[in-house]
């Protein structure tokens, strides 16, 4: 029964999104490749042409370079990924137990509480972290508050440190954890818990031996939902942390705004895609996988 | 043991929620101080919200940002449920996989890679053909839609995964050509993933600071980033009245939206 205005319809369903991706998603990432192969110049657009006119190949690997010769990038490559493992870490610390309460509640209060999760997800991304801006001011809540109540004497130093960089990291992505391993705990039979424990094994046995592994697609996709964004984040170490505190994101952002050297921010662009490809190819196994069990 | 367990649970629950709450009821409670100074209790005051309302630069970047929010996720979302009715009902087609993984790496792409690669495009198109000539609401809104585009398909996606193909089938039976399946059946069935994926996508793009400073000209300021350049100077009251403005206006969208669900399934 297909017609020809069918055939013609299908086509531009799925021709129209593929031109739109092709210019505005692959084309960019050509673009950004190329240009990590040229020179910095000052001018409109400050970068030098990769080919002149006679077709003479003019790219230099100067960017790469530089990139590998001054310690302060690979040094900033290496704090992101410290710096999203240990927030990664704390999201699990305080995320499983928390999805796991959640699954485990009434379910009258579960889609309840399940929204009061996502609900400050709803809410900008920056004023949340400017919340914890006035929290933890020198003279802020709990500044404040520890110094009334007599457990301190002086002002703790919290802004403009890594602990505030952390902070900042698991309140954004703590969602981003929850959800996964939430979904993947609600359809744990509960059953098995039972028979294990039936069958002599106390709770901390029934957890490792089947309540985590069958949680794990869940874990794992949560752990990789919060770190692939962290290692790129941008405004948090902005705003919370310290001068020191160079994350790639910052490095990436400054290097483009600050010293408009646009050559060099394409190349750690790429080494910094080049670094999150072995995460990602994992997360699309995981989703994959996932999805074939459903 | 089985006594301990759930003191556990609850004192890390009620920790967590106090982890996610007591940051939000700050920024309200001291958008009240009539004092400057943000932890020095000056009394109650409604100063700050009538400084937020009769500063034109704060109404003029919340109206760009609203428009943009509003062309990009219906963009977005035409698009995205046209790439998850291609991925899941149109069978095998030429390029199947190229699209798939196109339309879901932006989900994981930091910020700043999209933003940087996005702008670079638009300067390359410039010079080969003319536009865009000025870098504002336009690049911004095609930025938005291609990372939000993403966010659509997998809900629309997912919706159109669970549902039963017997309705679509019987439809065909009955003399249905795809195309009018497709609207008289299809598209209904998957309104209220369309509506949740506009409302996310929405939300991205209001939400969004990095990729909207990268790619806007001068003079095309969106909300976030006048709020970051005046955040970044430090805690300044005004903003505490325009955070406490959106957290209310969010959390009553989404307890409506939740109540209305709620009665709909009892």
């Amino acid at each position: 029964m297909q017609t020809t205005a069918d055939t013609r319809w299908q086509k531009v369903t799925v021709v129209l999104p593929y031109l739109w991706l092709l210019l505005f998603f692959l084309a960019p990432f050509l673009i950004v490749f190329q240009i990590s192969f040229s020179d910095p110049v000052i001018g409109q657009p400050p970068f030098t042409p990769t080919i002149d006119e006679q077709g003479t190949w003019l790219a230099t690997l100067d960017n790469y370079r530089f990139l590998l010769t001054d310690k302060l990038y690979g040094l900033s490559y290496f704090k992101s990924v410290v710096t999203a493992a240990i927030a990664t870490f704390f999201c699990l610390l305080l995320g499983f137990p928390m999805a796991y309460a959640i699954a485990r509640s009434g379910p009258k209060y579960r889609n309840l509480l399940l929204l009061l999760i996502i609900l400050p997800f709803w809410i900008s991304f920056l004023l949340r972290v400017y919340a914890w801006m006035g929290l933890m001011n020198t003279y802020g809540v709990i500044n404040n508050a520890l110094l009334w109540l007599g457990v301190i004497d002086q002002p703790l130093q919290m802004m403009y440190t890594d602990f505030a960089v952390y902070v900042g990291l698991v309140y954004s992505y703590l969602p981003f954890m929850i959800l996964p391993v939430y979904a993947t705990l609600e359809r744990l039979d509960e059953d098995l818990i039972e028979a294990a424990m039936d069958l002599g094994a106390d709770s901390w046995l029934a957890f490792r031996d089947i309540t985590w592994p069958l949680a794990r697609p869940g874990v794992i996709a949560g752990c990789l939902l919060v770190f692939i964004p962290a290692i790129g984040e941008y405004v948090i170490p902005y705003l919370l942390g310290g001068p020191e505190s160079l994350m790639i994101g910052r490095v990436l952002f400054d290097e483009f705004f600050v010293n408009r050297d646009w050559p060099l921010a394409s190349a750690v662009a790429i080494v910094l895609l080049l670094l999150l490809v072995v995460p990602i190819m994992f997360l699309q196994r995981n989703r994959g996988a996932d999805e074939a069990r459903t | 043991m089985s006594r301990r367990r759930p003191v556990f649970l609850l004192s890390v629950l009620a920790f967590g929620y106090a982890f996610l709450y007591v940051p939000l009821l700050s920024v309200i409670f001291y958008s009240f101080n009539d004092s400057r100074l943000a932890t020095v209790w000056g009394g109650f005051s409604t100063r700050w919200y009538g400084q937020l309302f009769s500063n034109e630069e704060v109404l003029q970047s919340a109206w760009l940002s609203l428009r943009i929010a509003v062309m990009s996720a219906t963009m977005a979302t035409i698009l995205g449920t046209m790439v998850a009715l291609a991925l899941t009902r149109f069978g095998r087609f030429r390029g199947r996989t190229v699209l798939s993984g196109m339309v879901t790496s932006p989900l994981v792409m930091p910020e700043v890679i999209t933003g940087l690669s996005l702008l670079l495009l638009f300067v390359s198109l410039q010079q080969l053909t003319g536009w865009p000539g000025q870098r504002g609401l336009s690049t911004i809104t095609i930025a938005h839609t291609t990372f939000s585009l993403a966010y659509v398909t997998v809900i629309v996606q997912s919706r159109l995964r669970a549902m039963d193909t017997t309705l679509e089938e019987a439809a065909m039976d009955l003399g249905g050509s795809p195309l009018r399946v497709v609207f008289d059946i299809t598209l209904p069935l998957i309104a209220p993933a369309m509506v949740a994926g506009w409302l996310l996508a929405f939300t991205l793009s209001l939400d969004d600071l990095v990729i909207a400073s990268f790619v806007s000209g001068p003079g095309g300021s969106t909300l976030p980033m006048l709020i970051f350049s005046k955040v970044k100077l430090g805690v300044t009251p005004d903003i505490n009245a325009l955070a406490t403005l959106i957290i209310v206006i969010v959390s009553a969208g989404v307890g409506l939206a939740w109540w209305f669900g709620r009665q709909r399934s009892t």
